[in-house]
């Protein structure tokens, strides 16, 4: 390291704090990056990947045909499905469970159904007291599915181009 | 004061009137102690492009409060080997003498709770005693990280006490007097051009410097640097004791602002002859000092500990002892006619 007169210079006049308070002062008046998170929250892609959901058709048939590619596919092993025939014969699940706690996001399962049954909605505040409450079972996701669906329906839509 | 001592006699009325100005002088700092720290947090916030407090009360000001709170309910924890006593003792002294600190400073002509004669030596004292609460309370805690922790604060706050102490020897050279009123008296004249910042330029930058690191504050916050040093001597610290620990601290930030006024800004004088002298002034350039400390806080890293040794001694206390040789020499022979010397108090 050289030690020129410039240098010493500027470290007895305390050249770095100066400037660093210069830029400091320009940073402290400009719009705050922060948002005032449970009242405002940042913009989602409509492909957020985020609580999973089961869906209807508007009818109000269930769309999940127990195909288990979902299931087949999901890396973490965190979809358990029991399916069996419906009395009018067609093909429903019985059980369909998804450990929360395993899975991690990765958005296969909906890319892997053929019906749009399955998806990951745009919710991303389901925080729990117990880890019980992390293993969704099939009542629980058809619930999200009602209650998200207009928001997810929307995501597809808008994702729809790109496919 | 009359008053009192006619009612309640001369030694008890004297007791009470004193009781009250050091009351009113305590809850008046407390108060403003707790908007200082919110402020210091809002700063900080800021040159980070954050938000900072704002959910408790208007813009977050009650912050302080809640913190404060939550300070007194939560428990207090006490390490199994820690010696009980010391250990309570150590935040007391560090807060007990962040306070009594105050009673030499003059917030406006004559509003002092002693008029001190030595007031300087008499902030010496109380700013070297308060090294006993740090390294105490690392002692006490019967921990290794505390121990390590004190001795570094220790060695720190002791390293720049020195440099702090050439500094104001400068000073008081020029004003030949180790009474508060007096120095700033001595400034007065010709408004902002006469405060000794002027004579004194170089040491108001050493001051403030030594007085970050004297009163441990960024970047030279290596007795607690939270994130790779532990929390120093406050590690076994919870709830009160740890509050009067961060209190302690806090007051002595804004007793450092409240010197770098007195002895280098004028105190409670005004910067232009047309306007009335006054505490207000006395308030503004605390709030100014203590912007420049938090600011500090923001945009400086933290120094590595041999630096700041390297810093203390091999840098600061050369100057400052040059300085005072300087200064001497200026006021013995006045030069710059009379420039560096204002004998305030016969001569």
């Amino acid at each position: 390291m050289t030690v020129t007169v410039n240098k010493v210079i500027k470290r007895f006049l305390l050249w770095d704090f100066i400037s660093a308070f210069g830029t400091g002062m320009k940073y402290f008046v400009r719009p705050k990056a922060t948002i005032n998170y449970p009242h405002e929250k940042g913009p989602l892609s409509p492909r957020f990947r985020g609580e999973h959901a089961l869906r209807r058709y508007p009818n109000g048939e269930e769309r999940c045909i127990a195909c288990k590619l979902c299931e087949a596919i999901c890396p973490a092993q965190a979809i358990t499905i029991d399916a069996e025939p419906r009395e009018d014969g067609s093909r429903r699940t019985t059980r369909y469970d998804i450990d929360m706690t395993k899975c991690i996001y990765c958005g296969y399962c909906q890319e892997a159904c053929p019906v749009d049954a399955i998806v990951e909605g745009p919710n991303f505040e389901y925080a729990t007291e117990t880890r019980e409450e992390l293993f969704y079972d099939k009542e629980k996701l058809l619930e999200n599915g009602a209650r998200w669906e207009a928001e997810i329906a929307m995501n597809i839509q808008l994702d729809a181009p790109y496919r | 004061m009359e008053f009192m001592t006619d009612v309640f006699g001369f030694y008890f009325g004297t007791f009470l009137v004193i009781l009250g100005q050091s009351l009113l002088v305590i809850v008046l700092i407390l108060v403003a102690l707790a908007f200082l720290m919110y402020a210091d947090r809002k700063i900080w916030a800021a040159v980070q492009m954050r938000k900072g407090p704002n959910v408790v009360g208007v813009f977050g000001l009650l912050q302080s409060f809640a913190d404060f709170i939550k300070y007194i309910v939560k428990e207090v924890v006490v390490p199994a080997g820690a010696d009980k006593p010391v250990f309570f003792l150590a935040p007391m002294i560090t807060f007990i003498f962040a306070v009594v600190a105050w009673v030499v400073i003059p917030f406006d002509d004559g509003w002092v709770v002693s008029n001190l004669n030595v007031g300087v030596l008499y902030i010496f004292a109380i700013g070297s005693l308060e090294v006993y609460g740090v390294i105490m309370g690392g002692w006490a805690s019967n921990s290794k990280y505390p121990f390590l922790g004190a001795l570094r604060s220790t060695a720190q706050m002791i390293s720049y006490e020195v440099s702090i102490g050439f500094i104001i020897v400068g000073v008081l050279l020029s004003t030949g007097s180790l009474n508060f009123t007096a120095i700033v008296q001595a400034q007065s004249g010709y408004g902002a051009l006469s405060w000794y910042w002027l004579p004194h330029l170089p040491m108001v930058a050493l001051f403030f410097i030594s007085a970050l690191a004297e009163t441990n504050r960024p970047p030279f916050d290596l007795p607690e640097a939270e994130a790779e040093l532990v929390a120093g001597y406050q590690v076994e610290y919870s709830a009160t004791p740890f509050l009067l620990f961060m209190i302690g601290e806090l007051m002595a930030v804004v007793l450092m602002t409240a010197l770098i006024t007195i002895l280098f800004f004028g105190g409670w004088l005004s910067p232009v002859s047309w306007l009335p002298d006054g505490i207000h002034w006395f308030i503004l350039k605390m709030l100014f000092w203590f912007f420049m400390f938090a600011m500090a806080k923001a945009l400086v890293p933290r120094y590595r500990y041999d630096q700041l040794m390297r810093l203390g001694w091999k840098v600061f206390l050369p100057l400052s002892l040059g300085w005072v040789v300087f200064v001497a020499a200026a006021a013995q022979f006045e030069w710059f006619g009379g420039f560096y010397v204002r004998w305030a108090v016969g001569g």
